[in-house]
């Protein structure tokens, strides 16, 4: 065993409302400048969609993440040593087309226009070139469903079920997903890099990349499936999400979280057993995975791990926070945040709790009522977002357990109304989701009072 | 798998893993990740740019109900970026918190202030300044003669003006730019009036000391400040004449205590982003949540339930649901909790005449007039204000009843200690079915036709006859309107719920709406039931979706019926939440004494801004809607137009208007004294003679148009102004795409004057105060540069957050900008000494209407209309004419008076909302804080002489905020109703808020008589908390709740009960192509124009950031399916086009609208990205380039209860959601 410490996210997807202040916030403080015009090192995407950069999940085109091959783990963009023979041919990477064009407009005729015969109007330039430019994509084209039969409807993940997902006005869905760097316990950015550029700090798990010792090969890029790591075209260096360290490392939360006015995202420690992420990242089936990555965290109750993180050098204090991490408790305790991806065999560290999501009109129309207890999980099979989607998302298409946090969710509700209503609980409902009523009230307490105390 | 897991192959794993040996980092022992401690040096950077000098405490005063308080991060001097405090005070253990708060939009501000489009210094346009500087030359010098010269030479004014918006705007100095406002200001106070000066700058909760800057100077100047919630359409009309309040709503904390939640047209992610968390959260809590909206919106994704009603049909849904509560929970069964709270607190016991017995026509009867102890012989009839008290059915005598409470118990002597919803022994009867002897039948009024004309339906209500009248209740008739039937109730009533040929019916509704039938009947019984298993806590969150309307009232008068009548109203958890546009200022009492200078003249100018358009835009010109067109075939209106009931109310004193008289304000007081008579007398006089006519009848002549415009923290041009091609056609006088033709002699106003040419740039000067170029600084004559939000002092609240904050200089106001503040003050010191020659003291008559919360709410018994210039009535101002009060101006003091609070408020106090309050303490508390002013108007009086000043001035002169003035003040309620308030406000007696305070953090506020909610004890704000649980009574005429109203244009409209009115529809009115229909010129659809994601109103669309999060450019969303009628993909160009205007944008296809509608979400302006149309070569128009005004008669009626003006209380709206346009694919390439 050897316990280590990684720095986690989770993010409720169902408390998600699309707003992208995360996104703005995090511009501001870390990339408007020249270079990086066009990285948003958090994003927020309209799923179905495209997301950013275009199509970024389609690894038969972008060859990201790991692959099985002869029982062993190799990187799908092909093996170390092929990355270090061809090392000078152009890597496999989104164009700036695929993410977008950046633009400014020429604000100032506004105000310096000589008398003329036409009201002044500001025309987009590209940042890229100085030329005017026809605006046709952006890092969030396709937000709440535009363009959806062009965009949406091309989305990877309906891959196997497009037969359940109609692009129509009575069967319209959507929801957000915000994301950011997943930090990955396996991280292939960092296997991709022939300089050795990207590491995984020793204490936390945050991955980053070494300015100084970045030769902008950009095989990171290729080589991450989630495409969050960057290409500063002014440094030739590549950048990615820091985590924010500069904030972590003095108790402030990462600026996504702290600004992100949904409440919604979480930051934790886990404690991991370094030794078993090879072993997990190599589960044979990509459905094995997610529970595969489980095992690899660490009990911090457990006197064996909490001895062995202090023979590892982590602080009594660290081992603390990964006790009380809300982290820990959405992930491990009440199992009802799923990682992104799997498949992609990264050990991803930003997780989610999948959307619930209204019942579709097939319900409605017949009077029933999808509050009422009994008809609480009958319900989520006809919910309008189809499950067989957010199992393509967060565990590799195996729809169990989405199947098993959507219930827990609409059981609290059902349990939780009771409670408002001056009732007596009923047990029966968290038990028939396999909780305790206590652990439901307290998960209850987390994901919906989150204060800043027990979000962080 | 192989035996040990592994990586790539062996000779990889060989080359990998020498890599350990050159390397301070780690390289795992599966070298699959380097880790690394130390030697981090290429960390650095991110260090680097992380630290920062300083943060400052500010906010964005922006027209949002945000109120976030943000971290503005400083590094050498230069703003950097932007995050959120998270200090806001607790709500408490056991629910969520404010914190964090923000947007995107706010979190992007800090672009603006080193942006390109940032205005660094004072700006006029060539043309003008040329002209005015070889003026001045040629005059000598005296600015306002240089001025005078310019704008009276025909074709001097006609070139500046029709330059406007087309660029050539120079860089002049403060000096400059101020003179010649200043010069314009005291010419037209002393050429035409000053009437004919306006201002507008819009909510001031947002930042109230940057608006009270130039409210405060042009009040005292006389000119007028006009409004903005009944402009935006914001303004629920349905509140006064429902609750005799304007807009007093929960908190958004106080979502998280409702068992219901239905969002109606309110879609809480993209509007309320900060808040919308409590709505997801109380989700888990087990509430249910249901989204009424027609497209998939934002807030849909996060409902139980989607009602996808049609746009605009909101009214029969709402009806609908409460025909089955109605019939389930009134009729089947009587739910003691619904009754007790009926009989109490709404007017569903009162008793009303039926009109028209012995007129024939099958004897069918009308609704009529509240039973008041006026009409009858009971001991009240012969008390003070009997007319003003109406009466209920006592069931223990039998005998009628007159509760306290109702207006009459209000004013006057003998309701001392008895305006209060205490019942004592009465047990007013809600309905006479049992023990009426009789039943009657009524004609019920029907708008449900395509066309929107109205049909009747006869329905048998229970009748008794009390004091010769035939009455019944307010419920009985309700009943009857909503078609429940009842034993023994003759006439036409519907089979049932699936029976759609008549109102209100699940099934009636479903072929309106095109939701369920089976949904609404479940949903109604769900939302009583919650109601009776909670107590009332179920709210509706109803917003711009359904408010924007023409026939809004309607809509909201129907929703409010399902709050109502299930007791949620005064509830936390429960009620109305309308959110749109709300914006309270908790500390109203001292803004508004602040900001219309009330501390040194009363009454001010207030005006309705959508009138004020309507008449001076020449829109009312193109008008074809006369006000036949929403009459219920009562012939209330019959023969005149729109433009004639407005003239009418005016002249009544219902309703405010300016310019006022065809004459100035001033020359009427001068030739009173030339005549040595009174100024009101001789105005009366003259009035009757004929001699002075209002300006509103004759609007185009020369003498009465508005000369100066200004506008701060304001858009009008690229946002607000609904019909803006008129505004740049009349107003402005510059290029425009009107299309429509003006009315046709049958179709025009009677007693308006109608010359044949209308005037092109009626006003002399627009002045804009700005950071940022928007449409509005674009066709402004002169621009001056502001700070922005991050550059000055101010305080910031709203109603849905139960504190104050405040805004904080991070950097000084950088280049040339100062704050509105200093820039005011400079306009208001130049002013003052051009005023030396030009102006000195003068006398001022002002007409102002009859208000609300005063006797003069008590002009109409009734609701009669009796007009004095048919002889009906004498004109008595006050009474039949507007109150006529003669102020003294002293034009030389105007700064003095600007910096300093005057000697009237210790004189005579100050008064709100009906509540009277002695500040002699409290002015001198302000003494000892901002020290006093020596010399001038203001020697010894508090100076006023910062932005701090006015903050504090405000903050203390409020009960909200200065815990002393919120018990005084319930001490004096207290007298009135006799029951016990002041408690309320106790436990903050000795807290007094200053701005320091609000510097360290946000601060919660106290419970004060200035709002109808209780928050004492660290409650959530919920409003009628005090009303319900107090018993004091809301300010209707009835006391109550009232969903009846008798005042004869709102029967001869056919509305004394909420009634499902459609959208108007255009082709009928205005010959647009039906919705739906193809031609060569596209297909017509219903344009919507909602809250855009990616800005604040106007403010942000411009922000690169949000561009670059959006397509870049103005859009309009159109469903797939209407896509392909029209051949249009996604992001192709297309205008829109109707008789109102053009406008260019790209569409967004999207299959989550609905067919026949598509969105342009409002005011992206037309400064980014918008191309030369291909319709008529010039440059796109905003989103209200396609609307245009239209006034409805009921929002304009006055001097009734509560039913009378205040400002920004009641009147016309703006709305703008009836408008329909083309849409088709641009063919032609495009160009700029």
């Amino acid at each position: 065993m050897r316990v280590m410490a990684q720095m986690a996210m989770v993010m409720n997807l169902d408390k998600c409302i699309g707003c992208h202040t995360c996104s703005v916030t995090c511009k501001q403080a870390w990339t408007n400048r020249a270079g990086t015009e066009y990285v948003w090192f958090n994003n927020v995407e309209t799923r179905p969609g495209l997301g950013y950069p275009r199509g970024y999940e389609d690894q038969d085109e972008w060859k990201g993440g790991w692959v099985m091959r002869n029982g062993r783990l190799r990187l799908r963009a092909g093996g170390r040593l092929r990355k270090l023979l061809t090392i000078f041919s152009n890597p496999k990477m989104p164009s700036i087309q695929d993410y977008y064009e950046p633009w400014t407009y020429d604000y100032e005729t506004l105000l310096n226009a000589p008398a003329q015969k036409n009201f002044p109007v500001a025309r987009p330039h590209s940042l890229i070139s100085g030329k005017p430019i026809n605006v046709s994509w952006s890092a969030n084209w396709d937000d709440d469903l535009g363009g959806s039969r062009e965009h949406a409807a091309k989305d990877v993940m309906l891959k196997g079920i497009e037969d359940k997902v109609r692009f129509e006005f009575e069967r319209t869905f959507m929801f957000y997903l915000p994301r950011i760097c997943e930090h990955c316990l396996n991280p292939s950015c960092a296997a991709s890099c022939p300089s050795g550029a990207i590491y995984k700090r020793e204490e936390d798990g945050i991955v980053l990349v070494d300015q100084d010792r970045c030769r902008g090969w950009r095989m990171c890029i290729t080589g991450c499936p989630y495409k969050k790591v960057y290409f500063n075209h002014k440094t030739g260096k590549a950048e990615k999400c820091t985590f924010c360290y500069p904030r972590v490392e003095v108790g402030i939360p990462t600026v996504c979280s702290e600004t992100c006015v949904g409440r919604l995202r979480y930051i934790g420690l886990v404690l991991y057993d370094a030794d078993k992420v090879l072993e997990a990242a190599t589960a044979t089936n990509d459905t094995d995975l997610y529970e595969s990555q489980l095992g690899v965290f660490l009990d911090p109750e457990d006197p064996q791990v909490r001895r062995e993180a202090e023979a590892a050098g982590i602080p009594g204090d660290w081992v603390e926070a990964a006790r009380r991490s809300p982290v820990k408790r959405l992930i491990m305790d009440y199992k009802v945040a799923l990682p992104l991806h799997p498949e992609y065999r990264t050990m991803p560290m930003v997780w989610y709790i999948p959307p619930l999501s209204p019942v579709v009109d097939v319900i409605k129309d017949t009077g029933y009522d999808a509050e009422d207890v009994d008809n609480l999980f009958g319900a989520i099979d006809t919910l309008r977002i189809p499950v067989e989607y957010l199992a393509n998302l967060f565990t590799a298409g195996d729809v169990e357990p989405v199947n098993g946090v959507l219930k827990k969710l609409a059981a609290m509700r059902s349990y939780m109304r009771d409670i408002n209503l001056g009732r007596d609980p009923r047990d029966e409902i968290p038990a028939a989701v396999g909780m305790e009523g206590e652990d439901m009230y307290e998960m209850f307490r987390l994901l919906a009072l989150a204060k800043y105390d027990e979000r962080y | 798998m192989s035996a040990t897991p592994g990586l790539d192959g062996p000779l990889t794993d060989a080359l990998v893993g020498t890599r350990r040996f050159f390397t301070r980092s780690e390289v795992s022992q599966d070298k699959r990740s380097i880790h690394a401690q130390g030697g981090r040096a290429g960390d650095a950077f991110y260090r680097d740019r992380w630290s920062h000098d300083k943060v400052v405490r500010s906010t964005h005063g922006v027209n949002c109900t945000g109120s976030c308080s943000w971290k503005v991060y400083v590094k050498d001097g230069i703003i950097t970026w932007e995050a959120q405090q998270t200090d806001y005070p607790s709500t408490g253990a056991d629910r969520p918190e404010y914190e964090p708060r923000g947007c995107p939009r706010g979190a992007a501000f800090s672009w603006y202030t080193y942006s390109p489009t940032r205005v660094r210094y004072p700006y006029v346009r060539g043309v003008l300044l040329e002209m005015f500087r070889e003026a001045k030359r040629a005059v000598g010098g005296d600015p306002v003669v240089a001025w005078a010269s310019v704008v009276q030479d025909p074709e001097k004014a006609r070139r500046y003006k029709s330059a406007r918006g087309k660029g050539g705007l120079v860089r002049s100095t403060w000096d400059e730019v101020v003179e010649i406002i200043a010069a314009a200001h005291v010419y037209t106070v002393k050429r035409w009036g000053p009437d004919r000066i306006a201002g507008f700058s819009p909510i001031p909760a947002m930042s109230p000391v940057s608006y009270a800057s130039g409210a405060r100077f042009l009040e005292l100047v006389g000119a007028p400040m006009l409004s903005f919630y009944d402009w935006y359409a914001d303004l629920p009309n349905a509140s006064p004449q429902m609750f005799g309040d304007q807009t007093d709503v929960p908190e958004s904390g106080d979502w998280w205590d409702a068992g219901y939640l239905i969002m109606w047209g309110s879609n809480v992610p993209m509007t309320r982003t900060p808040d919308a968390h409590w709505m997801t959260e109380a989700r888990y809590r087990g509430q249910k949540v249901v989204a009424v909206s027609p497209d998939y919106a934002e807030n849909v994704k996060f409902a139980d339930e989607w009602v996808a009603a049609a746009p605009g049909t909101d009214g029969a849904l709402a009806m609908a649901m409460g025909h089955v509560i109605l019939k389930e929970f009134f009729v089947d069964q009587q739910v003691e909790f619904f009754t007790r709270y009926n009989q109490q607190f709404t007017d569903l016991p009162f008793l009303v005449a039926l009109e028209g017995e012995g007129e024939g026509e099958g004897d069918d009867l009308r609704p009529g007039k509240y039973l008041v102890a006026g009409d009858l012989d009971v001991p009240e009839s012969s008390s003070e204000n009997a007319m003003w008290k109406p009466a209920v059915l006592d069931a223990r005598t039998g005998e009628v009843a007159i509760p306290n409470g109702s207006i009459g118990f209000r004013y006057g002597e003998e309701g001392w200690g008895r305006w209060n919803l205490d019942l004592g022994d009465i047990d007013p009867l809600l309905t006479l079915h049992g023990t009426a002897t009789e039943t009657a039948q009524v004609a019920l009024p029907r708008f449900d036709a395509l066309d929107g004309k109205v049909a009747h339906v006869t329905r048998g209500v229970p009748v008794r006859r009390v004091g010769g009248r035939l009455v019944t209740t307010v419920l009985d008739l309700m009943l009857a309107h909503y078609g429940v039937h009842r034993a023994g109730m003759p006439g036409t009533w519907p089979a049932g719920y699936d029976d759609p040929s008549t109102p209100a019916t699940p099934a009636w509704q479903e072929e309106i709406t095109s939701v369920p039938a089976e949904q609404v009947v479940r949903l109604a019984r769900e939302w009583a039931q919650n109601a009776i298993d909670t107590g009332g806590r179920g709210m509706i969150l109803m917003g711009a979706g359904t408010n924007h309307w023409f026939h809004s009232d309607q809509i909201y008068r129907a929703m409010l019926v399902l709050t109502s009548i299930t007791g949620c109203q005064g509830r936390n958890g429960g009620g109305w939440a309308h959110y749109v546009g709300q914006e309270k200022i908790r500390p109203i009492m001292g803004f508004q004494h602040m900001a219309f200078a009330l501390d040194w003249q009363r009454p001010p100018r207030h005006m309705n801004q959508t009138a004020y358009w309507y008449v001076n835009t020449s829109q009312y010109r193109y008008d074809t809607f006369t006000a036949d067109d929403v009459d219920a075939g009562t012939g209330v209106f019959a023969g005149k137009g729109v433009m004639d009931l407005l003239a009418q109310s005016v002249r009544l004193g219902w309703t405010p208007s300016y310019p006022t008289f065809n004459r100035s304000s001033l020359a009427l007081a001068d030739e009173a004294d030339a005549a040595g008579l009174d100024p009101v007398a001789h105005v009366v006089d003259q009035l009757r003679s004929g001699a002075l006519k209002f300006a509103v009848e004759d609007p185009e002549a020369e003498e009465n148009h508005p000369r100066i415009l200004s506008l701060w923290r304001a858009n009008l041009l690229g946002s607000s102004a609904k019909g803006n091609e008129y505004f740049l056609k009349h107003l402005l006088g510059t290029d425009n795409a009107v299309t429509a033709e003006q009315a046709p002699p049958e179709k025009r106003p009677a007693g308006i004057e109608w010359p044949e040419e209308v005037p092109e740039g009626k006003l002399d000067l627009l002045m804009t105060i700005d950071f940022r170029m928007t449409s509005s600084t674009l066709f402004s004559d002169v621009v001056l540069p502001a700070a922005t939000w991050y550059e000055k002092h101010d305080i910031n609240t709203t109603d849905m957050h139960p504190f104050v904050h405040s805004f904080n200089p991070a950097i000084a106001p950088p280049w040339q900008s100062k704050t509105d503040w200093e820039a005011w003050k400079a306009v208001a010191k130049r002013f003052s000494e051009l005023a030396v020659d030009h102006l000195g003291t003068r006398r001022d008559v002002i007409a102002k209407p009859l208000w609300h919360d005063t006797p003069e709410a008590m002009a109409t018994v009734h609701g009669v209309v009796k007009d004095w210039r048919t002889g009906e009535v004498e004109p008595v101002p006050g009474k039949t004419l507007p109150v006529l009060v003669v102020a003294e101006r002293d034009y030389t003091a105007v700064y003095d008076k600007m910096t300093s609070i005057g000697p009237l408020m210790e004189k005579v106090g100050m008064l709100t909302k009906g509540v009277p309050y002695d500040v002699t303490r409290e002015v001198d508390i302000l003494r000892h804080r901002n020290g006093v002013a020596h010399g001038g108007a203001g020697d010894g009086q508090p100076r006023l002489d910062t932005d701090i000043h006015v903050a504090d001035a405000i903050l203390h002169l409020s009960g909200t905020t200065n815990g002393h003035l919120a018990t005084h003040g319930f001490k004096n309620v207290e007298k009135r109703t006799g029951t016990p308030l002041h408690d309320l406000a106790a436990e903050h007696e000795g807290k007094q808020i200053t701005f320091a305070d609000t510097q360290v953090a946000p601060v919660p506020v106290i419970t004060s008589p200035e709002w109808s909610g209780s928050e004492s004890g660290g409650r959530r704000y919920a409003p009628f908390t005090i009303n319900i649980e107090r018993l004091k009574p809301f300010h209707t005429l009835t006391g109550r709740q009232q969903f009846y109203l008798d005042h004869d244009w709102i029967l001869g409209m056919g509305e004394a009960l909420p009634v499902y009115r459609p959208p108007l529809n255009m082709t009928e009115l205005f010959g647009e192509t039906a919705i739906g229909e193809q031609n060569a010129l596209g297909v017509s659809v219903r344009y919507l124009t909602p809250h855009n994601k990616w800005s604040i109103h106007s403010e942000y669309q411009d922000n690169l950031f949000m561009l670059s999060l959006s397509r870049g450019g103005q859009t309009i969303w159109l469903s797939d399916v209407d896509a392909e009628k029209i051949g249009v993909r996604d992001n192709d160009w297309i205008e829109a086009v109707n008789r109102n205007g053009v406008v260019a944008a790209r569409a967004i296809v999207s299959h989550r609208m609905p067919e026949g509608t598509v969105y342009m979400h409002h005011a992206q302006d037309r400064l980014i990205d918008v191309p030369l149309t291909e319709t008529h070569g010039r440059r796109g128009g905003i989103h209200n380039s396609l609307t245009r005004i239209m006034l409805k008669p009921s929002h304009i009626i006055g001097g009734y209860a509560q039913l009378a003006y205040f400002f920004n209380y009641i009147g016309p709206t703006g709305n703008n959601r009836d408008e329909v346009t083309m849409i088709r694919k641009r063919t032609a390439p495009v160009e700029y």
